[in-house]
């Protein structure tokens, strides 16, 4: 099951129920065709608005936010269904690697000045973490490094005393939260509840133009086919098969010699630099980054995305993104008022009846 | 003698008004804002017990007015006359105060009530002069000093007294004015000495008695404060304590992650305001009962919700603690919209009973909220009715028997099924209970149980897995913990160090506070 | 297993739902399309709802008055949910999947934050009802709430007046977010010009949600004893009832230390016991108590609309400012689409500057010729037993909005009429 998924919740179910059916080359073959859409996406998106088959910047910016969730499901199944970790943290490391990208934004939208408000809180130089921000090389390697290192020291002490299961779960929980309230607070210089807004160009290009839009589509499909063959190579090595190991039986494998934490640890950093970089890419395009995206709510449904579409899998999460979301776009719409008892009953039928998710059966299908 | 030649003035200014008041309420109705606060604080200087009644109707609201500015008095809805006034032309309308004049309103009320007979009523007026006396009031304290018996009530108008003559011409005055200061806590007397300090005082024993009072209320402030802080920490614990203790018992006991658990707490308060809205429907008499009549209602309906979840949803997850985790948490987004739905999305109104409105005045500066008392003192009460239960019936012995060792107790006869529907009845019941606590102090809305679902779960976790006293010591902790940083580095970092604490206390002891010794291993 | 083919065909069915995310118009024929932009579920749910349903009234209003221009208006509701990202999302579908021809919508500033690149780049029109903390100016909005200067100024004035009880500290209580710190950065340059000491003002700021008012409200009292002391809350929604219900079991009374609070209104009264609250003050544009002939058949039309709709709380249903800004903001976007004779964005706010409805709140307001502000009369209420406010005083006329207060430095420079990208 190694195909990059159309993010398109209608094709991607009948997909996956095809790919379900079919063998490995077929679908294969199927993942290329999917990647080929993705690609063609953006490309008829630079088409002029009547044309037949113009993509509106609409469909554009809500197919490359689901993209973005995808990656960060893709990311949690990874510490999840294969390491046997469950975060409720996730969104942390995605705002942080929004926040980073946020800085370089707000810096090249306000030019030599301060962003607008610093100068409002009568700031009048930059705080020493905002030194740099203005290159966009340094940003990347924020981007990378604030998840990363906070996930390094997090992740050191929690699996050093050996904190695991719900301890963990809980721990990452609050820990999301206090970061939440970290940022919400206007003194911490970054913008508090507002967050950052108002972008007006990346690297010197317009953020609002088409072009512009078309290209961030393209780093995120490039992103998340780059997680996913990255995850296929960490689950089909022997890296992948301790992980499994280590999430059904830790200590028989601590018995069989082997020292769980780094295992632990690098797979915990990775998962939490993915969801940095999905973070970074999702900001320019949505156009805010704030606080609410470390509510544990937000980290929770996460969660729900890889329940959903199928633990320890590679293509469930990104199925379960795609499907959670979408519904979630067309329900608010809809029945704005039933959303949530839905999304309420999806967690209980989910956890129920399908522990395997919507993987899970189609795999039985095809079995049968 | 110049107080001498005061008194004598007074006595004469006293017998003034006696003669000319008639027409105060028709003054009163007639005149501009600014005019009435003139006329209440002449009335003040000069209070004559016949104006009393007058002055009752204006506080509660009952002094109306028609067109023509005659003044009437409602009773029951009836308009009845107040001097030579008639008929009421036109509807008359009710005369509506500010501040400002509520304010002066109070202290007219007091020095008018200073000719009580009942001694407390003076006492309540001579503390109430202590905070707000003219100077225009000067003479009339001095003369009921002087005419006062009751020991309690001199000392309290003596203080009065002393505030106002802080600027009397005679050192002398002053000094034993500045004296009498110091023996009171009020965070006024601070004030005071302060300004009569930064003032232009000549006289140095006067300024050197003003700097020995000045200290010694300054510590009186401290200890108040000081006391304050612990009271609130004690308090915020209590509150944390009566959320988190259903928590203990069914993540603790059955290992159930309760993400619905805030839900409980949410379900028992709207569980009070529906039998809060129930006694202003059948019985407004007994009204102030219901918070009373609210525990137990919320606590079978909130048993009843929870052995139901228990019964289709949770039964099936027990030994997947994660999963339960997600079906809960899908648990607790159904029951919010339902209650949205329902019941609207605003806040609803509980208002506290009379007994717990109010606070016990320990120090001029220290004031214990009853609602505070009683929930300390509720919260208490939970944790014991808890641990008896626990430790006294057969229902806890099982419970604890299941704890321990699910297979052994099967096979010893306990009905594992019935009583993991009892436990986790019980822990959203204490649940609803608290609900009932945290309805008396802050809002009841849908979101209710969103805000205290996280700290429940560190509560839970600092404490120790299934332990009572390790529960106590953790809330209790928390909220002390929380009050003491709050003033220090502000309410958002100190939850943010609290949790990085937390964190690094867990490295030293991965099992809480308390844990249990055993050997098991999975 | 039976139970397989129905959860497949409820995946295959909630798949074909899916095809709503590419809506299919059925364009109805002659209907001028609104879009309302108000959460219905989510933390603002609260304050939100209320909004929506009064923007529908109105449109119904409308229509049964023969609607604009001859044509109906069609609502079109989505829910963002509370959710920031969301915001823009929507408002994107709204202009160009609905195609709407305005939007009504947003409480919060970091929600029309987020819409507002969306409404710049596509030329869409934004209604937004709210008191706000001003520092913005859009060609593509139409702030219908009050700038500081239509709110907070007038209510320190108020309190600095002898009626108002001569107040000489100032303890400036808010959530902290951007709304309650320009507000208090306002005030604090506003009471400095005034001789205020910078040791009479004390500022303090609680985050989101706070609700353990005990260590501020023993401040509040320590501070009051060094004078006479008005607390100005800025204090959000959900905070305020913890912090009102710990003032009166601390013991302070409105006569000692009156709070005057910017986001109180009826509504959230309606969340709490009153009783203890009386003579605590709020200010605002418009009250639900206000005597006059516009004002009660709106207060009626409400709570029959309420009634007929079966909404929560239909019984006690009350209007509050921003329900009439809503409803004045609708009526002048219709005036303006009568004016100019056509929907178009840039036409309608060419016609918009300068259009007068005679308001709820007794006064004619005006849309400022340049600013995009309505021009407000500003009132301070004393909360009554119940539930209500008591007008104590009220400006003389309506009041021009300054979105660039003169008192935050820099802002001499900026333009007063709407401009891109500010």
């Amino acid at each position: 099951m190694n195909m990059p998924m159309n993010p398109m919740p209608l094709n991607n179910s009948l997909l996956a129920r095809a790919a379900g059916k079919l063998g490995p080359r077929a679908s294969l073959g199927l993942g290329l065709l999917v990647l080929a859409v993705l690609v063609a996406l953006p490309l008829l998106h630079l088409l002029p608005a009547d044309s037949a088959l113009h993509v509106s910047a609409y469909t554009l910016t809500l197919v490359g936010k689901i993209l973005c969730y995808a990656v960060v499901a893709l990311a949690l199944d990874l510490v999840w269904g294969y390491a046997g970790m469950l975060s409720l943290g996730h969104g942390l490391f995605f705002a942080l690697g929004g926040y980073a990208m946020g800085m370089y934004l707000m810096r090249e939208s306000a030019g030599d000045g301060l962003p607008a408000f610093m100068t409002f809180l009568s700031w009048t130089e930059l705080p020493w973490y905002w030194y740099g921000t203005s290159s966009f090389l340094w940003t990347l390697c924020l981007v990378v490094l604030a998840p990363g290192l906070l996930a390094l020291v997090f992740g050191f002490f929690a699996f050093r005393s050996r904190i695991k299961g719900v301890y963990f779960s809980i721990m990452t929980q609050s820990l999301t939260f206090a970061g939440m309230l970290l940022f919400f607070r206007n003194e911490t210089g970054f913008g508090g509840n507002n967050g950052f807004t108002s972008f007006r160009s990346i690297l010197g290009f317009d953020i609002t133009a088409t072009g512009t839009r078309a290209v961030l589509f393209l780093c995120i499909v490039a992103l998340l086919a780059g997680s996913l063959y990255l995850g296929l190579r960490l689950a089909r090595s022997k890296f992948g098969r301790v992980l499994t190991a280590l999430r059904d039986a830790e200590n028989r494998l601590m018995f069989c010699g082997y020292d769980p934490r780094g295992y632990k640890l690098f797979i915990w950093v990775l998962s939490a630099v993915l969801c940095g970089l999905a973070g970074a890419l999702y900001v320019p395009l949505v156009g805010i980054i704030n606080p609410s995206e470390m509510s544990p709510t937000n980290s929770i449904e996460a969660a729900v995305w890889v329940a959903l579409g199928g633990r320890g899998t590679l293509i469930g999460p990104l199925l379960g993104a795609g499907l959670v979301n979408g519904m979630k776009s067309w329900f608010t719409v809809a029945f704005p008022e039933y959303w949530l008892f839905f999304l309420g009953a999806l967690f209980i039928v989910i956890t129920l009846y399908l522990p395997k998710g919507v993987i899970g059966l189609l795999r039985k299908e095809k079995e049968q | 003698m110049p107080t001498l030649l005061y008194r004598m003035l007074l006595s004469l200014a006293l017998l003034l008004p006696l003669t000319s008041h008639a027409g105060d309420a028709a003054d009163f109705v007639a005149a501009s804002p600014a005019r009435q606060a003139q006329l209440l604080e002449s009335w003040a200087a000069a209070p004559d017990p016949a104006r009393l009644p007058l002055l009752d109707a204006l506080q509660n609201g009952r002094l109306v007015g028609d067109i023509a500015k005659q003044p009437f008095i409602e009773q029951d809805g009836r308009y009845v006359a107040v001097e030579d006034a008639a008929q009421p032309q036109g509807i008359p309308k009710k005369l509506r105060l500010n501040n400002r004049l509520r304010g002066l309103l109070a202290t007219t009320q007091a020095s008018h009530q200073l000719l009580d007979q009942d001694s407390t009523v003076r006492l309540a007026a001579a503390r109430q002069l202590q905070k707000s006396a003219k100077p225009a009031q000067l003479a009339l304290l001095d003369a009921r000093l002087a005419a006062e018996d009751d020991k309690a009530v001199r000392d309290a108008l003596a203080l009065a007294l002393a505030n106002l003559q802080l600027v009397d011409s005679d050192p002398a005055v002053r000094l034993a004015a500045v004296r009498l200061l110091g023996e009171s806590g009020e965070p006024l007397a601070r004030t005071r000495l302060e300004a009569l300090l930064a003032s232009a005082e000549s006289d140095s024993r006067v300024r050197k008695a003003a700097q020995t009072s000045l200290s010694q209320v300054e510590r009186r402030l401290l200890l108040g404060e000081l006391l304050g802080q612990a009271f609130s920490g004690l308090s915020l614990g209590s509150i944390l304590l009566l959320a988190a203790l259903g928590l203990a018992i069914t993540f603790g006991l059955l290992g159930v992650i309760n993400m619905a658990h805030g839900e409980m707490l949410m379900l028992g308060a709207y569980t009070t305001w529906l039998v809060q809205g129930a006694f202003q429907k059948f019985a407004p008499g007994y009204l102030d009962l219901y918070p009373l009549a609210a525990l137990p209602v919320a606590f079978l309906v909130t048993a009843a919700i929870g052995m139901a979840l228990e019964r289709t949803v949770i039964r099936h997850l027990y030994g997947r603690p994660l999963e339960t985790l997600l079906a809960t948490w899908g648990i607790s987004l159904i029951l919010i919209q339902a209650v949205r739905v329902l019941f609207g999305a605003q806040n609803v109104e509980v208002a506290n009973p009379s007994w717990l409105s109010g606070g016990l005045q320990l120090l001029p500066n220290l004031v214990l909220p009853y609602s505070r008392l009683a929930i300390i003192g509720f919260a208490l009460f939970v944790v014991v009715l808890t641990w008896l239960l626990l430790n006294r019936t057969r229902l806890g012995l099982n419970v604890r028997a299941v704890t321990q060792n699910r297979n052994m107790a099967a096979c010893c006869g306990v009905p594992t099924g019935r009583v993991d529907m009892l436990a986790f009845g019980l822990g959203s019941g204490i649940a609803g209970l608290g609900g009932v606590a945290l309805s008396q102090i802050g809002n009841v809305g849908p979101d209710l149980g969103q805000s205290y679902i996280i700290d429940s779960f560190l509560v839970v976790v600092l404490g120790g897995v299934g332990q009572l006293a390790g529960t106590v010591m953790a809330a209790s902790g928390l909220g002390i913990a929380n009050k003491l940083l709050e003033p220090q580095i502000g309410a958002v970092l100190g939850k943010i160090l609290i949790l990085a604490l937390i964190i690094l206390f867990i490295q030293k002891r991965p099992q809480g506070l308390f844990a249990l010794k055993g050997r098991v291993i999975d | 297993m039976k139970r397989r083919p129905l959860l497949k065909s409820a995946f295959a069915a909630s798949a074909l739902m899916l095809s709503g995310l590419f809506p299919f118009t059925v364009q109805a024929a002659e209907t001028i399309k609104v879009g309302i932009l108000h959460s219905l579920s989510g933390t603002m749910a609260i304050s939100e709802t209320s909004l929506k349903d009064m923007a529908l009234m109105t449109i119904e209003e409308i229509n049964a008055k023969g609607g604009v221009n001859g044509k109906q208006l069609e609502a079109v509701v989505v829910d963002p949910a509370s959710n920031w990202p969301l915001f823009a999302e929507k408002a994107r579908q709204l202009l160009t999947q609905d195609k709407v021809d305005v939007v009504f919508g947003c409480w919060t500033s970091v929600s029309r934050k987020s819409v507002l690149p969306v409404f710049e780049e596509l030329n869409g029109l934004l209604f937004y009802p709210v008191q706000y903390e001003g520092e913005e100016l859009s060609p593509n909005v139409f702030y219908t709430g009050a700038a500081p200067n239509q709110q907070a100024i007038p209510a320190v004035e108020y309190l600095m007046s002898e009626d108002g009880g001569s107040a000489q500290r100032f303890f400036l209580l808010g959530t902290d977010y951007v709304y309650p710190r320009t507000t208090n950065k306002i005030l604090r340059a506003y009471l400095k010009s005034k001789g205020v000491a910078d040791k009479d003002i004390e500022e303090v700021y609680t985050p989101f949600g706070h609700s353990d008012y005990q260590t501020i409200v023993a401040n509040i009292k320590k501070f009051s004893a060094g004078g006479k002391t008005a607390v100005i809350s800025t204090v959000n929604g959900d905070s305020n009832v913890p912090f009102y219900k710990e003032l009166a079991s601390q013991g302070i009374a409105a006569t000692d230390v009156p709070v005057v609070a910017f986001s109180v209104g009826e509504e959230e009264l309606r969340g709490i016991d009153t009783k203890p609250l009386v003579g605590h003050l709020a200010a605002w544009n418009y009250f639900q108590s206000l005597e006059n002939p516009a004002n009660s058949e709106f207060v009626n039309k409400w709570q029959a609309y309420a009634k007929a709709k079966n909404l929560p709380g239909a019984a006690k249903a009350v209007t509050n400012d921003p329900m009439e800004a809503t409803y004045v903001g609708i009526h002048m976007w219709a005036q303006a689409v009568e004016k100019a004779g056509s929907t178009s964005v840039d036409k309608v706010r060419e016609a918009l500057a300068g259009q007068s409805f005679e308001a709820p709140s007794g006064y004619t307001l005006t849309m400022d010729k340049t600013n995009h502000h309505l021009h407000k009369p500003v009132m301070i209420g004393e909360v009554q037993e119940d539930g209500q406010f008591s007008v104590v005083w009220q400006t003389e006329g309506p009041l021009r909005a300054q979105p660039w207060s003169p008192f935050i430095p820099g802002n001499d420079k900026k333009a007063d009429y709407a401009v891109k990208g500010n």
